[in-house]
Formats: C-alpha cells, sequence, structure tokens
C-alpha cells in the first residue's frame, strides 16, 4: 500500500532520515519506534508530503508520490493527525470533522452559496455519513457541538482521528496518538486504532512511544536511530535485537535489560 | 450543552434559522426593511443607502480577513475598481441593464482581487497588509492617469450614471434604496451559506490552521486566491452600487481612508461571523450622525460653540469606539450572541 524506498533528507548538515526504506502492507498497523530525534516525524512529513526527500522515492496506492503536493496525497487517501493537535481551534467538534469530508465532496461554489441543489443534499448526507461512521463509532455524541479548544487532551485527540477518519483513508498516519494519555485512555485509543483496522481495513502507519501499545496492536515495527532504520520486523523479532535495546537504553555491558 | 431545541433531522439541526423566535426575528428585520423607506426623510434613506453598500463591501472583506485570516487595507481599490468599471461600461454602452453592469464590476474587482492576492501565497500578516495596502495607490494611481481619464474622469472625478430598470430610471433616495438592500440581501445570504457548506469550511480551517487544512486535501493556494477574488467581487459590487447611488465620484472617494474604515467596520462588528460586518457598518456609519445631530441640538446652531464642538465629535467618536473593543473585543454580534442565548434558555436563563 504504501513503501519508501532508500530516502533520505538533511536539513544543512544534520542528517534527519538516511537511506530509510520500508513497506506498510495493506491493512496491517506498521509502528515507527526510536529514541527522541530518530527521525520519525520527518518520516511522517516526506510521507504525507510537508518535506521532500532529496533522494528516494515514496510509493502510495500503486503511484509514485515523491514530489507530489500535501493536499493532492490527501485526496489520494491519506490522512494524518499530528503530534501536537493541530484542530481548527475556532470550530465545533462537527465542523472539524465535516472538514476531514473535503475531498470526498464536489458541490460548488454556486450551489454552496445558494445551499440549493447538490450542496444540499451533500451536506446533509456528508452529516448522515459522520453521525453514522465516525462520532458514534469514536464515542463524540456528547461534545458534537462543543467548540474544540474547550475540551480536554485525550479528547481532542480523539477528535483529530475522528477528523482524519471522515476521510475515508487508505492510509492512516498516527503520530503519537496516545502521548501524554493516562492508562484508561491509552487502552481507549488502543481499542479505537484496533477497530478501525477491523472495520475499514485500512493501513496504518503508527509512531508511538507508549512500547507497551506499539508491542500489543501492530503487525509491525520499524525501529530507526540517528535517522537509520535500524530493525525491522514483528513486535517479538524486533523487541529482542541487541542493536534495538543499545538504542534505547545505551550500550549495557553488566546489565541485564528489557524492552 | 443546554439548546432547549429538540430536532430529529440532521437537516434542521443543519438550519440557520432553526426557532422560531429566530424565524420571528428575521421576518420583523424584513418587514422593517421594506416599510423604512415609506417612513423615512431624504436624509435617512441617503444614509441607509449608504450603510447598504458598505454592509456589501464589509462583508466581503470579513471573507478575506475574518474567515480566511488574511489582512488587507486595500479593499478601497476593489471598490473604486466596482464603481469605475460601471463608469466605464455606461460610457460604452449606456443602457447597459444594471444587474448586468453589477456582473461586470463584480468579475473585474474578482480579477482584480486574484491579481492582487498573489503576494498572499508567499507573505502574511502584516507583510500582506502592507503588500494590499500598496494595491490600492496601484489602483487610485491608474485611475488619475491622464490616458485612462476618457472613462475615469482622472484626477478630477466623474459624474456617474443612474441605474434604469425596464425604462424606470432610479433617481430618487426611495428608488435606490429597493434597488440596493435587496442585493446586499442576497449578498448577505450567499456568504452565511458559504460558510456553512464545503469552500467556506477549507477557508475557515486555512485560518486556523493551514498545515492542517493542508493535509485533509485542501490546496491553499487555490483558496487564497479564492477567497482574495470572491472578497473583491464583494466589493467590486459596492462599488457598482456606489457609482449608481451618488451623482458623481472621486479616485479620493475610495483611498486609505475607505479601506480603514471598512476594517474598522469589520472590527467593530465582529469578524468571522456572518452579522458582525452588518452591526460593525450601521454603528461605525451612524454614530457619527447621530453624535452630529446630539452636538446640534446641544450648541442650538450657534456658529461659535459649533467650532468649538466639532473637534470633540470626532474624541466622542473615538472614545467610543476604544470602548467598544475593550468592552467587545469579539465585536458587537457577541451581544446578539448572549442575547440569542438569552432567549433560546427562557424562562431558565440568568
Amino acid at each position: 500500500m504504501l513503501s519508501v524506498t532508500h530516502a533520505s533528507l538533511a536539513f544543512g548538515g544534520i542528517r534527519a532520515l538516511d537511506d530509510v526504506s520500508f513497506t506498510a502492507e495493506t491493512g496491517h498497523i506498521t509502528a515507527i519506534i526510536g529514541p527522541n530525534g530518530a527521525g520519525k516525524t520527518s518520516l511522517f512529513n516526506i510521507i504525507s508530503g510537508f518535506y521532500q526527500p532529496q533522494s528516494g522515492s515514496i510509493h502510495f496506492d500503486g503511484t509514485d508520490i515523491t514530489g507530489m503536493r500535501a493536499d493532492k496525497r490527501a485526496a489520494m487517501g491519506m490522512a494524518r493527525t499530528f503530534q501536537n493537535i493541530a484542530l481548527f481551534r475556532g470550530m465545533t467538534v462537527l465542523d472539524n470533522i465535516k472538514l476531514g469530508g473535503h475531498t470526498r465532496l464536489r458541490s460548488g461554489f454556486w450551489s454552496s452559496g445558494f445551499y440549493y441543489g447538490a450542496a444540499r443534499r451533500e451536506e446533509a448526507a456528508l452529516r448522515a455519513d459522520i453521525e453514522r461512521d465516525v462520532i458514534d463509532f469514536l464515542e463524540l455524541d456528547h461534545i458534537r457541538k462543543a467548540p474544540v479548544a474547550a475540551l480536554p487532551y485525550g479528547l481532542q485527540k480523539r477528535v483529530e482521528l475522528a477528523r482524519a477518519l471522515a476521510m475515508r483513508p487508505k492510509v492512516l498516519l498516527l503520530d503519537e496518538p496516545v502521548a501524554g494519555m493516562n492508562r484508561e485512555e491509552t487502552e481507549d485509543m488502543a481499542r479505537f486504532i484496533l477497530d478501525i483496522q477491523d472495520r475499514w481495513e485500512t493501513t496504518i502507519l503508527l509512531v508511538e512511544h507508549d512500547m507497551g501499545m506499539v508491542m500489543d496492536i501492530s503487525n509491525k515495527v520499524i525501529v530507526l536511530n540517528f535517522g537509520r532504520k535500524i530493525a525491522d520486523g514483528t513486535p517479538d523479532v524486533v523487541q529482542r535485537q541487541p542493536d534495538v535495546i543499545e538504542a534505547y537504553l545505551g550500550t549495557s555491558e553488566d546489565r541485564e535489560v528489557t524492552v | 450543552m443546554i439548546t432547549g431545541h429538540y430536532k430529529t433531522r440532521y437537516t434542521a439541526d443543519e438550519g440557520i434559522w432553526s426557532t422560531w423566535p429566530k424565524q420571528a426575528g428575521l421576518v420583523a428585520a424584513l418587514v422593517a426593511l421594506a416599510v423604512l423607506p415609506l417612513i423615512a426623510n431624504n436624509y435617512v434613506l441617503l444614509l441607509a443607502g449608504q450603510i447598504a453598500i458598505f454592509i456589501i463591501a464589509v462583508v466581503g472583506l470579513n471573507v478575506l480577513v475574518g474567515y480566511t485570516g488574511l489582512m488587507s487595507l486595500g479593499h478601497g481599490a476593489f471598490f473604486a475598481i466596482g464603481a469605475y468599471t460601471t463608469v466605464a461600461v455606461h460610457h460604452e454602452f449606456p443602457n447597459t441593464f444594471p444587474l448586468i453592469t453589477l456582473l461586470i464590476s463584480i468579475a473585474v474587482a474578482a480579477a482584480f482581487g486574484v491579481l492582487f492576492g498573489l503576494p498572499s501565497l508567499r507573505v502574511k500578516g502584516l507583510y500582506l497588509a502592507v503588500a494590499t495596502l500598496s494595491a490600492n495607490f496601484i489602483v487610485l494611481f491608474l485611475i488619475r492617469q491622464e490616458w485612462l481619464a476618457e472613462w475615469t474622469g482622472g484626477v478630477s472625478g466623474t459624474e456617474t450614471p443612474n441605474a434604469v430598470l425596464f425604462g424606470y430610471e432610479l433617481r430618487s433616495q426611495r428608488a435606490q434604496y429597493y434597488f440596493i438592500v435587496p442585493i446586499m440581501l442576497i449578498m448577505l445570504l450567499f456568504a452565511q451559506n458559504l460558510f456553512r457548506t464545503r469552500f467556506g469550511r477549507a477557508l475557515i480551517a486555512i485560518r486556523d490552521k493551514d498545515y492542517s487544512a493542508e493535509i485533509l486535501g485542501i490546496s491553499l493556494y487555490s483558496h487564497k486566491l479564492k477567497s482574495f477574488a470572491i472578497s473583491a467581487a464583494y466589493c467590486g459590487a459596492a462599488g457598482c452600487l456606489w457609482a449608481y447611488f451618488f451623482p458623481a465620484i472621486l479616485p479620493e472617494d475610495f483611498g486609505l481612508n475607505m479601506s480603514i474604515t471598512l476594517v474598522v467596520c469589520l472590527v467593530a462588528g465582529g469578524m468571522g461571523r456572518t452579522l458582525g460586518p452588518v452591526f460593525g457598518t450601521v454603528l461605525i456609519l451612524l454614530v457619527p450622525e447621530i453624535l452630529k445631530i446630539v452636538f446640534a441640538n446641544v450648541t442650538d446652531g450657534d456658529a461659535n460653540a459649533q467650532m468649538l464642538f466639532s473637534p470633540m465629535r470626532d474624541i466622542a467618536f473615538g472614545v467610543l469606539i476604544i470602548g467598544f473593543l475593550i468592552f467587545e473585543p469579539m465585536g458587537l454580534v457577541s451581544i446578539w450572541d448572549r442575547f440569542w442565548r438569552f432567549v433560546d434558555r427562557w424562562p431558565f436563563s440568568k
């Protein structure tokens, strides 16, 4: 579904990504982990189109999308959430989620302005769609009319997921979906992610520091360190690899460590 | 969340006049607008026409500044383009139907809007404000040019045509009023609808978080330019009506002064809200007139006292504006919101 081939990205002398290649299989959850500054978010940014890699290519759904603008990639079915919530703070939860449907709507300017014909039907259909598939699914019924700025952190994260889901994406990129959440909120989020995978067979790409969740829900784990890929495989295999342990905890000669 | 209204269909929930007090208010407002010319004198109608035209322009500015979050200090330029396009069209084809002229003015202003919107793809905030400011000066500079004087009248201004609808020339303020106000209402409704559907939502998204809008598939380039085009189009329409409404125009009418008045109307009324421009424009254009009447009564026609009081009037106006900005920073529209919250929850409102 999504593959990155020999991608490199440098900011001046700093190599954020160094010859990174991986594939995210259709319908699987692929996690990208690594210590702070390993290049995980940079990798997300070249996939979603905010940065262009200096070399290498990105293929999505059979198309080479290297060099394509971010909004075009979104139109192809790529959704993402951000590490530090990027909701539209001036809007209600419902309007935020409706924006996720932007690429799926077609109604033109005049039809919208007169709220007549196509625009009216489309807006009504979008609302029904969102209510059924997103708001109900992510249990946001009670806050749909609330301004997002007034919501607690965990709910804002969930609204951001809802907005991405409203795009009906083929690939969903989640940048630290449970960062800063407590145990219960984390479990809820993990359950939602698994439900999304199950219900729509969405390909999910995940950057996360919560190792418990990563190892629990992912089909494949990719480990980055200093911009290089150091491991790639199932959770079981990856967490036993010595260089992964070393990247996370430093060299250890006299201590038994487990991740 | 308390709303006090129960709805059984999503379309009802998306409606804009969803409750009966709002519907009643709307009907009352329309009736008031319809009967005003029958009871008001020419002075009031002159003021009403001027306010209605300004509302259209401020609604346009709101599209850009309030909803898309791009600053402009040059919207007088688009106003001027609309007005002078109308003059030029009538110069070439004296019998053009007014609504056709209106559409041409809108189209020409929109085209200039795209042109002057190009800097917005690169710069934001104050830098964009300065770029749009220069647009204002460039347009007025062009209008003053000798080689365009045949159509624009150059520095000395030009007389403007009257609108002729089906053989009936709109000469009186009353006839003009019935021409302008319906156009204003339609354009206001159009803006309201735009911002509760796909396109308008995309503009608000760009204002709130541009990179987030981008990953939802919203092209920043095309939407920013379209926002400029729509915004300029509204000002162009206002300019067209302005040319029909007043007997003559001067390049100076559309200078920095007008651009800033438009911004002040918008800020006072409330940015990013449909009714903000309406309240703001009414306040900003009406208050000086009210102050004039008040001070005229106080001085009782004494010329010396009037000399003394005329700067006082400006000071009073200034103090009022500052007061509004301090006590209603979100604009007059927040008073309106409080009122409707009260009505919605009555009899349980505090």
